[in-house]
């Protein structure tokens, strides 16, 4: 018997790969029937897919509304607006990796595919139109990295500060601030459509349900009662309802109820809508979040002396919002796909667009090639809130402690 | 109550202005003598009305003017009638009314903005006033007229319903479809006229409905039914992308009137008046040949009076409207007559080819038909 110290890690096998299937695949009689009928059914949906994207599809419909599939209707004389803000958050990016991913493999290796992505798109068709701004955005991410690489304390501040001002300075560069001469002319929200409306619904979703629904969660657990009463009603009154009543509530309904003259931009009103729905539904994941957390760590903080405030805001919501960052990542990603309701409404997101396009004369009848285009960007955004909050639960620990 | 008289009242007053300025007879000698000193006080007054407009009426212009651009609700998704190009431009002959009434309005084509309306929210949109006109291929219905709170204005495309199923079925007529079971989009006039057609008829039928075009005709491709129905507009553009056009076969029946045309709210009578005349005069300009390329000729050199009188040449017919005078030669230098703005759209060079048929004009065995401009 060795000693404790002694033991060696675990033997790496590395079997020949026909003793592998041997072990997993043929290792009786049903398991190698189940295997030639997987095998059967993967070759065939496989083939057939493969063959219809690469030989049937026509993807010419992609290729020649790709810009109003992202951008919706917005000016393409205004289109550099967008890249420059782009451009910002690409700096933004790379100084945020150098500095929070202390240089470290991940960070590492997570700026790279964010350098490589923009360059692998100039290359393709897809990106040919704007080469240079896509170039524009790696080579910004490569600066960023470089310049926040000394991580200091000011410049920690100063990017911090620079993540607060960006999405106002994104708001200020799409909307415009001129007339139609000047160098800013506005672009309407009407003009505003495809993935960037989505985008906007989500982040704004987000962004504004977040502290309201924080504050629902703690109003339901308050112990004055009129503020118990008024998040308990808020919350079963919106969970209670589904989102497309509430959307239909906010482009129907209001404008009937405020005085003539007077109307809410109706991309405003999608957007209160969703954030209104979504806050009563985060409003239970953070309680859930609040239940998990120990009664001694409410006493604690009191022996500490520390007031009502300091002890939600140091001691009990840290805790609480971490254990809750599965929860709250699953309905975000929910809440990025449910803004594809507002197209019911007539505003022209990504599905809304979609549909559009199908209704161009040129490109009748092709459902699947932009649905499946759709859903590969649904996907593809989906997957990436998804690893970025894997990234973020484990710098934070969250399981391990 | 009142109101209504003092529109009545004022009718008749501008009536007998365009009599007398039009130099016809007038019935009694008494009335004549009133008449002409009317005829005095036009240039003075200008358009000062004698009895006070009803409220709202000329608000809606008004507002408009004030706006700086007109709000058009329109549809996305029909090709032919109102949809974005790759350029993400509106297009489409719904779509064009609507830039034809700005050019009325403003001399400016595009001073328009097109808001995409669902059938559910249409008619919301433009009683709250989102939307100053609603050009979204909507069927003119009684209902639609008095309770939904609009006016449509005029027809701009004769339409009906049909019915598409594939050949070698042996289907010829609606009642070979009994037992079958025929695709409708839900929540339209299309499904119930479904409903009132096959009942009248007392065949039995099974719907499949379904939320938007798209599936239905999806449905229908993929054999789930047997028939699909929709406008016949719709059926024609659908079939040219089925994957053999030739294996369908619309049958020779049509299942309700369909007249689309635009629509303005209750309550605003001038802007009522504008929008109808924009479709009277894209009509005109057709039967008379005035085109967006020979308009300046036309207008230099009018074939007839009234041509001069659409083109702002003599009267002040514009004025009357609330516009400037050469609003209908703005529509059509810069839209077109209705003959350019259907082609565009739904012409023999276009992928959503409709035959003209009952859009044709009167005089070429159509419905076309507008009253004359003096």
């Amino acid at each position: 018997m060795a000693a404790v110290t002694d033991i060696k890690p675990p033997l790496s096998e590395r079997p020949s790969p026909l003793g592998w299937a041997r072990k997993y695949l043929f290792n009786s009689l049903g398991n190698s029937l189940l295997t030639i009928f997987s095998i059967w059914l993967i070759y065939t949906v496989g083939i057939g897919l493969l063959r219809w994207v690469f030989t049937q599809a026509e993807w010419q419909v992609i290729a020649t509304n790709l810009r109003l599939i992202l951008l919706g209707q917005y000016p393409i004389a205004q289109v550099w607006r967008i890249w420059l803000s782009l451009l910002l958050l690409a700096f933004l990016i790379g100084n945020s990796l150098a500095i929070w991913g202390k240089a470290g493999k991940t960070a590492k290796r997570f700026g790279a595919g964010l350098v490589a992505f923009p360059l692998l798109l100039a290359l393709t068709a897809i990106g040919a139109e704007s080469r240079g701004w896509l170039v524009g955005l790696s080579a910004m991410l490569i600066l960023g990295w470089y310049l926040g690489r000394p991580a200091t304390r000011t410049l920690r501040r100063v990017v911090a500060v620079g993540w607060f001002i960006w999405p106002p300075i994104f708001l200020i560069l799409l909307r415009g601030t001129t007339p139609a001469e000047g160098v800013l002319p506005i672009v309407g929200t009407n003009l505003w459509g495809g993935l960037l409306l989505t985008f906007l619904l989500t982040v704004v979703g987000i962004v504004f349900s977040f502290p309201l629904g924080v504050f629902l969660a703690l109003g339901r657990r308050s112990e004055l009662r009129i503020v118990r009463w008024f998040s308990i009603g808020y919350i079963e009154l919106i969970r209670g309802v589904p989102l497309i009543s509430i959307l239909f509530m906010a482009q129907l309904m209001l404008p009937l109820f405020l005085p003539a003259g007077i109307t809410i931009d109706r991309v405003i009103r999608a957007m209160v809508g969703i954030t209104l729905f979504s806050a009563a539904y985060l409003a239970e994941n953070v309680r859930g979040g609040l239940q998990a957390i120990p009664k001694g760590q409410f006493e604690a903080a009191h022996a500490m002396g520390l007031n009502g405030l300091q002890t939600m805001s140091l001691i009990v919501l840290p805790q609480a919002l971490r254990l809750v960052i599965p929860i709250l990542v699953g309905q975000f990603i929910a809440l990025f796909k449910d803004t594809a309701l507002v197209a019911i409404v007539g505003l022209l997101d990504i599905v809304g667009i979609a549909k559009t396009v199908l209704a161009q004369p040129d490109f009748l009848g092709l459902q699947r090639e932009v649905y499946a285009f759709v859903s590969l960007l649904y996907w593809v955004f989906s997957y990436a809130m998804s690893y970025v909050a894997q990234r973020l639960e484990i710098s934070l620990g969250v399981g391990q402690r | 109550m009142s109101r209504k008289i003092f529109s009545v009242f004022g009718l008749l007053i501008v009536a007998s202005m365009v009599l007398a300025a039009c130099g016809g007879g007038t019935p009694a000698a008494g009335t004549e003598r009133i008449v002409e000193t009317v005829i005095v006080e036009v240039p003075v007054a200008g358009d000062a009305a004698p009895l006070p407009p009803p409220a709202g009426y000329g608000a809606t212009l008004a507002a408009v003017q004030a706006r700086g651009v007109l709000i058009c609700g329109v549809n996305s998704q029909v090709p032919g009638f109102g949809y974005i190009d790759a350029d993400g431009n509106f297009s489409g002959i719904d779509v064009d009314y609507c830039r034809a009434l700005a050019a009325a309005i403003f001399g400016d084509s595009t001073k328009v903005e097109f808001r995409p309306v669902t059938a559910a929210e249409r008619f919301t949109a433009l009683q709250s006033g989102e939307i100053d006109v609603l050009s979204r291929n909507t069927t003119w219905s009684t209902v639609r007229d008095t309770e939904l709170g609009g006016n449509f204005t005029a027809t701009t495309f004769y339409d009906g319903q049909g019915m598409m199923v594939r050949a070698g079925e042996g289907i010829t007529t609606l009642a070979d479809l009994a037992g079958g079971t025929i695709c409708v989009q839900t929540g339209t006039t299309t499904e119930l006229n479904l409903a009132d057609v096959m009942a009248a008829a007392g065949i039995a039928y099974t719907p499949a409905v379904f939320e938007d075009a798209d599936s239905t005709f999806a449905a229908y491709a993929e054999e789930r039914c047997d028939a699909v129905t929709t406008d016949k507009s719709g059926l024609v553009s659908r079939r040219t992308v089925l994957e053999d056009p030739s294996a369908h076969v619309i049958l020779d029946v049509t299942m309700s009137k369909e007249p689309l045309g635009p629509m303005v709210r209750h309550g605003d009578d001038q802007w009522f008046d504008i929008a109808q005349w924009t479709v009277f005069a894209l009509i005109s300009a057709e039967e008379f040949g005035v085109t967006s390329a020979n308009v300046d000729a036309a207008k230099a050199n009018p074939s007839n009076p009234e041509v001069a009188r659409l083109l702002g040449n003599e009267g002040d017919l514009g004025l009357k409207l609330g516009l400037s005078n050469d609003w209908a030669y703005n529509i059509i230098a810069q839209v077109g007559n209705y003959e350019e703005v259907y082609n565009r759209s739904l012409g023999p060079d276009t992928p959503t080819y409709i035959p003209r048929g009952l859009n044709s004009l009167y005089t070429e065995g159509g419905l076309l038909y507008a009253p004359p401009f003096r």
